[in-house]
């Protein structure tokens, strides 16, 4: 009785949490303009989104710019573990301490607070693109920080030592020893930190070029606007952003319980 | 003595590496971003907080803040859609977690993998359909804006709660529950006394990454056309009028506020962990 009531539970709440997408999921195959319009199949909507210049445009900077935060977050989050795992407390405590602040801290703050640096300080142009990049940095670069640094604790630390006996200089024995024993907390930080600029709203509203937009800030400036055409596009865009996730996660569950056997 | 002579030139050259490069330099270019991206512009954000529009030191804008009923309205009222998301999370997710911890079910990681799976889609999109779906069940969104609010905040949050509660209970030692079991403990009262008590780090963790969010989100207002304001749609409102001193006040209570929370519920964890590594000993 017990567990069939955990049971139901546990389906509940996944129903809250799947139906509204997977509803969507269902219309955006059909041109209806509403939900709740039985309409008949139609690949309408996939069409528009792939041939209406704007929305591709905002697709494809959104995913370009994932990429070059990620990179430039995984290249100094790992570095930054690793050289902080190897110093001394006091400096080590400092750097956690820094690292935290962006985790911790709300969306709207540190994209504010960024905003305010480059662009009332400095006078940055938002245009060069230096603001947006650099503020989504900040935010995903701790998180990479985060996933190596476990992997740095578990590691056994004679190999670095050993890797010098045998003639190794400290960078080979880094790039050959160390860097190979992180890379799962390498590929898991960047793969956070591409979910976090996909899904980054408060930075880039504060630092984003005008005439640029992510899918966040064009799908909550399209909820304000009345067009039909490019809010049910909108649903194609979450199938597939729905189905890529799914792929993606699924695949990487597989291969970890893979390598773990 | 040839020997001795191999040890110092083999120490020698390695302090001539150590010198050339060494695993702590890393550390360095990290730790000037950090300064020049994270630090820097929190100080700069007290510094525009603490001055008038002519660079004069002032605390002329504190005072408006905490002068006007409006602005501490707001605050309450962020605090209060705060409160309801934490708490509809809590009771949903609870539950949830703990069967799925405690329960004998089959495929946990496939389930736990589902909880946790809408936190990877844009929450902009997973906003909109839950919207479609309320316009149709409702006709119109505006006629249960609070309404509305919260349940959007709680279907965005809902896995940001799920996921420590459930490595929290999973890590609560089963012998423990069939010891109270055992000592003649009701179900109510192992719950009560064990289980509930054993699971405070997790609950707590919980509760900061949904509260503090919540209290700032105010996209999700907008999305369901709630006109009201929290606490981050003062901050948006005053950078779209280029008002950074006003901004940058907000922004400083809102730091504060973190920094306080984050202090406590770090200090209560560390507490539970200290009195159950004595429970455990």
């Amino acid at each position: 009785m017990k567990k069939m009531l955990g049971t139901v539970w546990i389906y509940l709440v996944l129903l809250f949490l799947y139906a509204p997408i997977l509803i969507l999921t269902v219309y955006s195959f059909t041109n209806s303009a509403m939900i709740g319009q039985i309409r008949g199949f139609s690949l309408k909507n996939y069409k528009t989104l792939f041939t209406t210049p704007e929305l591709l445009q905002m697709i494809f900077g959104t995913c370009i710019l994932a990429v070059v935060v990620a990179l430039l977050a995984t290249f100094l989050g790992t570095i930054g573990a690793i050289g902080a795992f190897y110093s001394k407390k006091t400096t080590r405590g400092v750097i956690e301490f820094a690292n935290q602040i962006p985790v911790v801290n709300a969306d709207v703050v540190t994209g504010f607070s960024t905003c305010i640096l480059m662009i009332a300080f400095f006078r940055i142009r938002k245009e060069t693109f230096l603001p947006l990049v650099i503020g989504q940095t900040a935010l995903c670069a701790p998180y990479v920080y985060l996933s190596v640094l476990p992997r740095l604790k578990q590691m056994d630390s004679q190999l670095y030592e050993a890797a010098l006996d045998l003639g190794c200089t400290p960078f080979q024995a880094l790039i050959k020893v160390i860097l190979p024993q992180i890379v799962p907390g390498i590929v898991s930080g960047f793969m956070t930190a591409i979910t976090l600029s996909l899904d980054d709203y408060f930075i880039a509203t504060y630092t984003k070029p005008a005439t640029f937009d992510t899918i966040s800030t064009y799908v909550v400036n399209a909820t304000r606007g009345s067009q039909t055409e490019i809010k049910t596009a909108l649903w194609a865009l979450s199938t597939i952003i729905f189905v890529v996730v799914t792929l993606v996660v699924v695949g990487m569950n597989y291969h970890t319980k893979q390598s773990e056997e | 003595m040839i020997k001795k002579e191999l040890y110092k030139n083999w120490y020698g050259s390695g302090e001539m590496n150590k010198n050339l490069f060494s695993r702590k330099q890393l550390a360095v270019p990290y730790a000037i971003f950090l300064l020049l991206f994270v630090i820097i512009p929190l100080l700069v954000l007290i510094y525009f907080g603490f001055t008038d529009e002519n660079g004069n030191i002032s605390f002329a804008n504190f005072i408006r803040f905490f002068g006007s009923g409006k602005t501490i309205g707001t605050l309450l009222y962020s605090i209060v859609i705060a409160l309801f998301t934490t708490v509809f999370c809590l009771l949903l997710a609870y539950p949830a977690a703990f069967f799925l911890a405690k329960g004998n079910f089959g495929k946990k990681q496939a389930f736990i993998m589902m909880f946790v799976l809408p936190m990877w889609i844009n929450f902009t999109l997973r906003i909109t359909a839950l919207k479609e779906i309320l316009t149709l069940l409702e006709g119109n969104l505006a006629y249960h804006p609070f309404f509305n609010t919260i349940l959007c905040m709680v279907y965005d949050f809902l896995p940001f709660m799920i996921l420590p509660l459930y490595q929290a209970l999973c890590k609560l030692d089963n012998s423990l529950i069939e010891a109270a079991f055992d000592l003649g403990a009701s179900e109510f009262q192992v719950f009560y006394k064990v289980v509930l008590p054993l699971s405070v780090p997790g609950i707590i963790s919980g509760v900061t990454m949904v509260f503090l969010p919540s209290m700032t989100n105010y996209v999700v207002l907008d999305m369901v056309y709630n006109s009201t304001y929290i606490m981050g749609s003062l901050i948006g409102s005053y950078f779209s009028s280029y008002d950074w001193n006003n901004g940058s006040v907000i922004s400083v209570i809102l730091l504060l506020m973190i920094g306080a929370v984050t202090l406590f519920s770090g200090r209560i964890t560390k507490q539970e962990q200290a009195k159950r590594a004595r429970v455990l000993k």
